[in-house]
């Protein structure tokens, strides 16, 4: 089998576009921008026509955050080359909505099945399978729980290849819950010292995570700091996650009738004419490195003084002011040459959901495939998750470059049909007192190939079908006895000599006088004081056994040559 | 390949399926009808059930056992109701031994509710699937009749009745009552959390592989969310079982006919109970006479199921109220179930017709009556006692249970019996709306009897059968011929080319599917081995002799290993195949160069004989046909035998 991964890449607003196109379907493993950022420039610019497949979440959020994504680049940016709202509703209209587990057969030959993967809401890893050919590819997954999304999880379906996402192959992560805590002291320290806590947040995602946690823990701690999270986005997001509960966590799913998780009583929607309030509080605001809107406006009211604190919770792209303040920068010059002392704590955790080494490991024991490709990774730890997984599971595992092609053979058995009436003779365990597996089985057949079909059957049957007849093969050996006395008596002196020789043939001595074994006849003539003829007759498949009992017969009887 | 039927109601159905070795379970319905012979489970202790006749046994009739009749028999209007702990006719399943079968395959929430006898009181270990919604709203029907039953506790169990030669003479309905000795009284929460476990949810589409040898998929049926129909399949063989499907346009997914298609056989069940009445103007009926009432100040009582064309009731009715300018008029849903089944509603999207479906995207709920509930004109209560001083009338309830037997409608009826102002509706077609009304006659409330049911109609299942095109058909006796209601509709009888067969409750079919291949696997290096022969273009034919491997139940062809080339094995019988006619002149020559030169040749119509005089053998050639007649010297026939068969096609 040849797969190519083609890796599309293109550079947007240095956001590294990643997409999978395999064979000739394109599947979108979650809404997140590096996964479907490029997917009107693809449908509706580049001109790709087959379907497009997505899960019900993907495919509702998808448009929000590209329309969105779009505003920025555009309309903030000035970037012209890009796609236009139009291009997002056309091209989400070719969308078609996949179920979990749902095999989808996308023409005769190709199928599809999603898989839960836990990263954001919706995500999903998908199983792809032509012919007997399949592969599993993951996207990105997270294989421990959160707050708000379950793990994800695969069944033992044996690809030939799975292509997974190797963002953390080294990591093997500490416990969630630890990091946490220390969030949540953070947070805590700060606004009980009367400052206020900004926490950057995309949309979608950490931020639900987020919400989750910080409104548990008001709950528990019985606080009244004001926790608000900023217009628009965010607010329809926790919508979509109210709709979408069946996708979350087990957790949340039980417990939902009484209490919607989503729906927060603590979290207050945030005006901008909050940021001047006094007194301490927590804001959730987007966009999540930075880089413009709310957050940044916020920070900029903040960020000179200490009692405050901004976490940020995720990666931030080299050049904002996110990934500046991480880098440690006291001072940002801003763009009307003004600057910004930045005095306020500024502390850095992560919560992104990738699936660390461990889970890789975890999700191939599950899946049980044949070969591994490793994608989405840093070069030199992928080398060492592709050495560990070579020894572990014996497997070959492969980590190819971008733009480059990697041939895997696979060897699969050919399915053929057989006739039920062959197929039962054969598997039964006739003749045995009690059923043993061990025991070998020999099925004899003949394989009629027609066209593309192949049929095993009876070899009588399948002669008889390809219109071909057997040609009858018979011999018949006379040997020529002396001995004295009725030609019965010399029969039936065969008969015990021949019952006694022969075990596994039944013998039959029958009234004519003749003598049958299998179906080998035996007959004897002559009067009582002359030589007697013995004729022995079988057919060509008998030759065996026609040919013992001649040896018998000549060794054991007076044989004279005429 | 069997089916045996074990429900007595073919909308609540529940069949074993026998096939390929594997047992399913279809469906696993509750037939809860019966319960109209029993007393309702009224709230109020004072209320007219404890001023009734009590029911007076004759001693010629009943016998001296049957004086204790008048503890278990009431008398109402002139019926005989009994008056005991409520009970439930489940699936007649003593003619199976249930911890054989290997899967219980769900169809929809309405046809599970006696999973929970099957689980936790036989023998049964198989699996369970069913969808997610079906398994989350039937457990809410199944809460909704534990609770009701649990909230009046009645431990009297009556079974004396039950007695073959008493019941033969109690007054109709109670003498035809079928098997009651079967009844059984409400299964526990414990028992519904416990059953409910055990079920593994499937999505639709989702292909389950049952032990290898068969693969199971459900494909929606449009008639409640997440109903489907399953399709049960072999690699030659196709079973589709059709149930509780409906054509019409609600709330849930449409039906998906592709996977049903050119089935060598299709089971159908829960078709229509109102073969008379279209759904649709039904729907309009009840919502003309509901805002008739209210108009006059009366009140509207629905008895309902917590689910299902509720959920349509709600849409439909709250529209007309708007444009009859009622607005303002508040509807009340009362159920122990009602916040859990209005939650799950809005959570089911991707299980949603694509209108409702697209709501989601918005991000909006599915459902208007999620709106109803945040403006206030939709109140849900999960009990009578939870109804504060807001409750307004005139109004409109919607409550539980629809046989009028157990939970707050009995109440309601009581409140709101005596006057003709109020009227009760019924809109759920499983029971007989008097039979159901009996004990509480007299009544001055209007009655209406709306029953919407969007199951398959007659003329419906008939175009389905000609557009799935099965082999064989197998339905419900009852419906190959006109409901004896209504002689003079024969077109209400389910018609198939050829005649559909049928089933009925303990009957054993054996079914007309005959299987014939099977398909199996060949492994690549005895494939390489084998040396197939052309017989013409594009055919050709290979001996196979290998070693059949079985595992998980598929089975795999594998080379001999090397040994067994030179044993002899055990009941093999031939290795090789000759074939075709005898050239004598090839043969001859071909003797010849074996050093045979005496040779004599005869030729005659059937065909010819080769005569070696020296070697003292006859060989006779015939069409398809030698025969080696020699002496007994076995180097000379071993020679001749050698040369011919080179003559000859081997495989």
């Amino acid at each position: 089998m040849l797969v190519e991964a083609v890796y599309w890449q293109r550079l947007v607003e240095r956001t590294l576009c990643w997409i999978a196109v395999c064979i000739w379907d394109l599947m979108m493993i979650h809404f997140h921008l590096d996964h479907c950022g490029a997917l009107p420039y693809m449908s509706e610019m580049v001109g790709y026509d087959g379907p497009i497949y997505m899960t019900h979440p993907t495919k509702a959020i998808c448009p929000i955050l590209l329309e969105d994504f779009r505003k920025i680049t555009v309309d903030k940016k000035g970037e012209t080359n890009f796609f236009t709202s139009e291009m997002i509703k056309t091209c989400m209209k070719k969308v078609k909505a996949v179920n979990l587990h749902e095999v989808i057969q996308v023409d005769d030959e190709l199928e599809i099945k999603a898989y839960y993967a836990g990263h954001v809401l919706g995500a999903a890893m998908f199983h792809v399978k032509v012919g007997q050919q399949s592969l599993v590819y993951t996207g990105d997954y997270n294989m421990t729980p959160d707050r708000h999304l379950g793990a994800a999880w695969i069944d033992k379906c044996r690809p030939d290849l799975l292509i997974t996402e190797s963002t953390y192959a080294t990591t093997i992560r500490e416990s969630k819950r630890c990091r946490e805590r220390d969030f949540l002291k953070k947070v805590h320290d700060c606004v009980e010292k009367g400052g206020k806590v900004l926490i950057p947040v995309f949309a979608l995602g950490r931020a639900q995570e987020l919400c989750i946690l910080l409104e548990s823990y008001w709950e528990r701690m019985n606080l009244n700091i004001p926790i608000y999270f900023s217009l628009g986005l965010t607010e329809k997001a926790n919508h979509y996650y109210k709709l979408f509960i069946s996708w979350t966590s087990q957790k949340i799913k039980n417990t939902f009738v009484q209490r919607n998780m989503f729906e927060f009583t603590h979290i207050k929607p945030f005006d901008r004419s909050y940021i001047e309030n006094p007194g301490p509080m927590v804001v959730f605001a987007t966009p999540g490195m930075l880089h413009a809107g709310l957050s940044l406006q916020v920070f900029k009211k903040w960020a000179p003084f200490e009692q405050n604190m901004v976490i940020m919770p995720g990666y931030c792209v080299a050049g904002t002011v996110g990934h500046k303040i991480l880098n440690g920068a006291k001072r940002l010059e801003l763009e009307n040459k003004q600057t910004l002392d930045v005095r306020l704590s500024v502390q850095y955790m992560s919560f992104s959901a990738h699936a660390d080494a461990k889970g890789i490991m975890q999700l191939i024991s599950w899946c049980e495939p044949k070969n591994v490709m490793l994608v989405h990774g840093e070069a030199a730890k992928m080398d060492f998750l592709k050495n560990k997984i070579q020894q572990e599971f014996g497997i070959d595992c492969y980590k190819p470059a971008n733009g480059e092609t990697v041939t895997i053979q696979t060897l699969h058995n050919i399915p053929i049909d057989i006739s039920l009436n062959l197929l039962k003779r054969a598997a039964s365990f006739a003749g045995l007192k009690s059923p043993d597996p061990l025991k070998m089985r020999v099925l004899q057949g003949a394989l009629v190939m027609r066209g593309n079909k192949l049929q095993l059957m009876d070899a009588d049957q399948a002669l008889k079908d390809v219109g071909l007849k057997e040609h009858n093969l018979r011999f018949t050996s006379t040997l020529y006895v002396e001995e004295d006395g009725a030609s019965e008596k010399l029969a039936e002196k065969i008969y015990t000599l021949v019952k006694d020789k022969i075990k596994d043939h039944p013998t039959q001595y029958s009234t004519d006088g003749s003598i049958s074994v299998s179906d080998v006849m035996i007959t004897v003539s002559g009067d009582d004081e002359e030589t007697k003829s013995v004729l022995v007759t079988w057919s060509h498949q008998d030759e065996e056994l026609g040919s013992e009992l001649m040896e018998i017969l000549k060794n054991e009887l007076p044989v004279t040559m005429e | 390949m069997k089916l045996v039927c074990l429900s007595n109601n073919p909308s609540k159905p529940c069949f074993i399926l026998y096939f390929k070795g594997v047992t399913f379970m279809l469906d696993c319905g509750l037939d809860l009808s019966q319960i109209l012979n029993f007393l309702p489970l009224s709230l109020v202790s004072g209320s007219k059930a404890n001023n009734l006749k009590d029911f007076l046994p004759t001693k010629e009739k009943y016998g001296a056992e049957g004086e204790d009749l008048i503890n278990e028999l009431k008398e109402c209007n002139g019926q005989t109701f009994v008056n005991g702990v409520l009970e439930f006719s489940p699936p007649e399943t003593r003619i199976i031994d249930l911890s054989t079968v290997d899967a219980i395959l769900i169809s929809n929430s309405s046809c599970m509710l006696a999973l929970p006898y099957i689980t936790e009181y036989t023998g049964f270990k198989g699996l369970i699937y069913c969808t997610d919604p079906t398994l989350q709203i039937g457990r809410q029907y199944m809460k909704e009749l534990v609770t009701y039953v649990e909230r009046v506790p009645r431990n009297k169990a009556c079974n004396l009745w039950k007695k073959d030669e008493i019941m033969k003479n109690l007054p109709s309905p109670l003498c035809d009552a079928i098997n009651p000795l079967t009844w059984r009284k409400c299964y526990t929460s414990q028992d519904v959390d416990s059953c409910l476990s055990k079920v593994q949810v499937v999505g639709f589409n989702e292909k389950k592989n049952i032990f290898g040898a068969l693969s199971t998929l459900c494909c929606s049926s449009g008639y409640s969310l997440g109903s489907c129909n399953w399709v049960i399949q072999s690699d030659y063989e196709k079973i589709c079982y059709v149930s509780g499907s409906s054509t019409l346009t609600t709330h849930p997914k449409p039906i998906d006919q592709a996977p049903l298609k050119y089935s060598d056989l299709l089971i159908l069940s829960s078709i229509t109970q109102t073969p008379l009445t279209n759904p649709d103007s039904m729907i309009g009926e009840v919502c003309v006479n509901a805002a008739v009432t209210i108009k006059n100040g009366g009140n509207v009582l629905i008895p309902c199921y917590p689910s299902g064309v509720t959920y349509d009731l709600f849409e439909c009715l709250s529209g007309h109220l708007d444009s009859c300018g009622l607005s303002t008029v508040p509807m009340y849903f009362i159920s122990p179930v009602s916040d859990s089944t209005l939650a799950y509603s809005n959570i089911f999207g991707e299980w949603l017709s694509s209108s409702k479906q697209s709501k989601v995207y918005l991000p909006e709920p599915p459902f208007p009556h999620a709106e109803l509930v945040s403006l206030g004109r939709l109140r849900h209560y999960k009990n009578i006692h939870d109804i504060q001083s807001d409750f307004k009338c005139p109004c409109i309830v919607f409550t539980g249970h629809p046989s009028l037997r157990l939970g707050d409608v009995i109440h309601f009826i009581e409140l709101w019996g005596k006057s003709s102002t109020n009227t009760i509706i019924f809109t759920e077609p499983d029971y007989p709306y008097l039979e159901a009304l009996a004990p509480f006659q007299p009544l001055q409330m209007r009655i209406f009897y709306c029953p919407i049911d969007t199951s398959l109609s007659f003329p419906q299942v008939n175009k389905l059968i000609k557009d799935l095109k099965p082999q064989h058909l197998l339905v419900h006796e009852s419906h190959i011929t006109p409901p004896t209601s209504v002689i003079q509709r024969p077109e209400l009888v389910i018609t198939s080319e050829p005649p559909p067969l049928t089933y009925k409750q303990g009957e054993v079919i054996t079914l007309p599917v005959k299987r014939k291949f099977e398909c199996i696997e060949l492994d690549p290096s005895l494939a390489a081995s084998l040396e197939p022969m052309e017989l013409k273009p594009g055919s050709a034919i290979s001996m196979v002799n290998a070693s059949l491997v079985v595992k998980d139940n598929k089975y795999v062809l594998k080379c001999l290993p090397f040994e067994y080339g030179k044993r002899k094995i055990p009941g093999e019988k031939r290795k090789s195949f000759i074939f075709g006619n005898l050239n004598t002149k090839t043969f001859i020559d071909s003797l010849n160069k074996q050093g045979i030169n005496d040779i004599k040749l005869e030729e005659s119509e059937d065909g010819s004989i080769i005569h070696l005089p020296n070697d003292d053998t006859l060989i006779r050639v015939e069409q398809g046909s030698t025969h080696i007649m020699c002496g007994g010297d076995e180097d000379v026939r071993i020679k001749i035998r050698d040369t011919l068969l080179q003559c000859l096609q081997k495989l």
